[in-house]
């Protein structure tokens, strides 16, 4: 593994070494000291294309936990926006001597341009680019899954477990990530979503699609829901001709409290955040004891500080393999 | 490695048996009883060695084997090394270490192999973002020279003297189905 730029690369074998590497450094966030020095010295650049709080505060904390520096680049206000080429921007970095390039671009596939264009030398690490991937996201959820639903976790899968993935996945990296890397880790997913909201080609997939949330819910059965945030931004004001109105859609596909109450007694809530409460998650849903939002966040750090210690640990030119 | 050497057997496992209970008498000594030591096995060897001292140590202060959960442990020090760069990606092991802390405690580092002090030394920078024990103290199955730290060993189960080109390699029942000492 040289870069991550989409769940879809990564081989089982991979992801579970990803897991249980981020289950170890979990570990040692509980100490007094949280900082490890595996990545003394070494630099790692967030060029954030795009709005992000939680996910570059996320990296940026996974970095300094490893003892790194971290260099943040937000194309608001920066050379960007007077033009710059993503080309121009990666040599720059390049000659400034990054170590690793964690980005998020509104393009899809901007992450696979840096990493293959040979503009640049590091690792580099998508952070959700356009409306392709978010393998990261992706892999912080399949270990919270793990981390509620499987006993015996190190090295384990997911096996049998189903996942239904609700709402807006038409415009969701987070939803494409997560079929990929959830069925290679054996679990079963099922997207539920108004017929609007499903992309073209979606039978391509390795899951089962279904425009019946209450269907899914009786007859699924499903060990986890993660709830999708209607992507606003990426409509216009009244739902974009994606659905007729937002209560309409919070009635139809929403998590509310008689959904909530449907679930199995270990079935878990999930939810990438920032939520929409009141439109595809209840406030009963969010805040109910078998919602995980809070702990994706915290297992989102550990996560990120597995692959980036799995990714530059080793990586001095001539000894690796 | 040595190119046509035979490997030999250095240690059998009656001799492993020996130079450990012997090894836990020592630190006995050493410490005076048990009360506040903790022993932390490095991976991979170090854990079921330091399991087989605690073992040891309990069944001589005639203390019950439940208490082996507080006075064995286990520290990772893959993210301490100074080789990292150096080496692909090793995999991280679990850190585990017993209820009371180190806090004030005496703490014994047990290893297989002590060579260049490397990995002893990442093993001290580990312990010390853990917590401040009283004294460190280092136990290991072999001692083959060639040290590149000003690192030694408190308890020793052999002393090997080799060459750089040589192998030592250290086989233990529950890692390896034998235990043995083999040098090649």
């Amino acid at each position: 593994m040289r870069h991550l730029l989409s769940a879809a690369d990564l081989s089982r074998a991979e992801a579970i070494e990803i897991l249980d590497t981020a289950a170890t450094m979990a570990a040692t966030q509980s100490r007094e000291i949280k900082k490890l020095p595996a990545l003394r010295g070494r630099a790692v650049v967030n060029l954030f294309f795009e709005d992000s709080t939680r996910t570059r505060i996320s990296f940026e904390a996974a970095a300094k936990r490893l003892s790194a520096d971290v260099i943040n680049f937000s194309a608001k206000g920066s050379s960007v926006s007077k033009g710059e080429s993503l080309k121009d921007t990666a040599q720059t970095l390049q000659a400034m001597g990054a170590d690793a390039v964690v980005i998020r671009h509104d393009a899809s596939g901007a992450p696979q341009r840096l990493a293959t264009s040979g503009w640049i030398d590091a690792p580099v690490i998508n952070a959700g680019d356009g409306k392709h991937q978010h393998p990261t996201q992706a892999l912080l959820d399949a270990y919270t899954i793990r981390r509620h639903l499987v006993a015996d976790r190190t090295g384990a899968g997911l096996d049998g477990l189903r996942v239904a993935v609700v709402g807006d996945v038409l415009h969701s990296r987070v939803a494409r990530s997560n079929v990929d890397l959830l069925h290679t880790l054996g679990a079963e997913v099922t997207l539920v979503a108004p017929p609007t909201l499903v992309p073209v080609g979606v039978e391509t997939w390795p899951c089962q699609v279904c425009y019946d949330l209450d269907a899914t819910l009786d007859e699924h059965t499903p060990d986890a829901v993660m709830m999708l945030r209607v992507q606003r931004e990426r409509m216009s004001a009244a739902g974009g001709g994606f659905f007729p109105s937002a209560a309409e859609y919070s009635r139809r596909y929403g998590l509310d409290a008689a959904r909530l109450s449907r679930l199995a007694e270990h079935t878990i809530v999930m939810h990438p955040g920032p939520m929409n409460r009141g439109l595809e998650i209840s406030a009963q849903a969010a805040d109910s004891p078998r919602s995980t939002v809070v702990e994706q966040v915290a297992n989102g750090v550990a996560v990120r500080m597995a692959v980036l210690y799995l990714l530059l640990a080793g990586t001095d030119e001539g000894t690796h393999p | 490695m040595n190119s046509g050497a035979q490997p030999t057997v250095v240690l059998s496992g009656d001799d492993i048996h020996r130079a450990l209970t012997r090894i836990a008498h020592e630190i006995l000594e050493r410490n005076k009883g048990a009360a506040d030591v903790l022993l932390l096995g490095i991976p991979t060897r170090g854990v079921p060695l330091a399991a087989r001292l605690g073992t040891r140590i309990l069944a001589a202060e005639g203390r019950p084997d439940s208490d082996l959960d507080q006075l064995v442990g286990t520290i990772d020090v893959t993210m301490y090394r100074d080789d990292l760069r150096r080496n692909p990606t090793r995999a991280l092991e679990p850190t585990r270490i017993p209820a009371s802390g180190l806090q004030e405690k005496v703490v014994v580092l047990v290893d297989d192999v002590l060579y260049s002090g490397r990995t002893v030394r990442a093993a001290l920078d580990a312990v010390s973002e853990i917590g401040r024990p009283r004294a460190v103290q280092l136990a290991v199955l072999v001692d083959r020279g060639h040290r590149e730290l000003p690192i030694r060993a408190d308890f020793i189960g052999k002393n090997l003297p080799t060459s750089r080109e040589e192998r030592v390699s250290v086989q233990l029942t529950e890692l390896d189905g034998t235990d043995a000492v083999v040098l090649s």
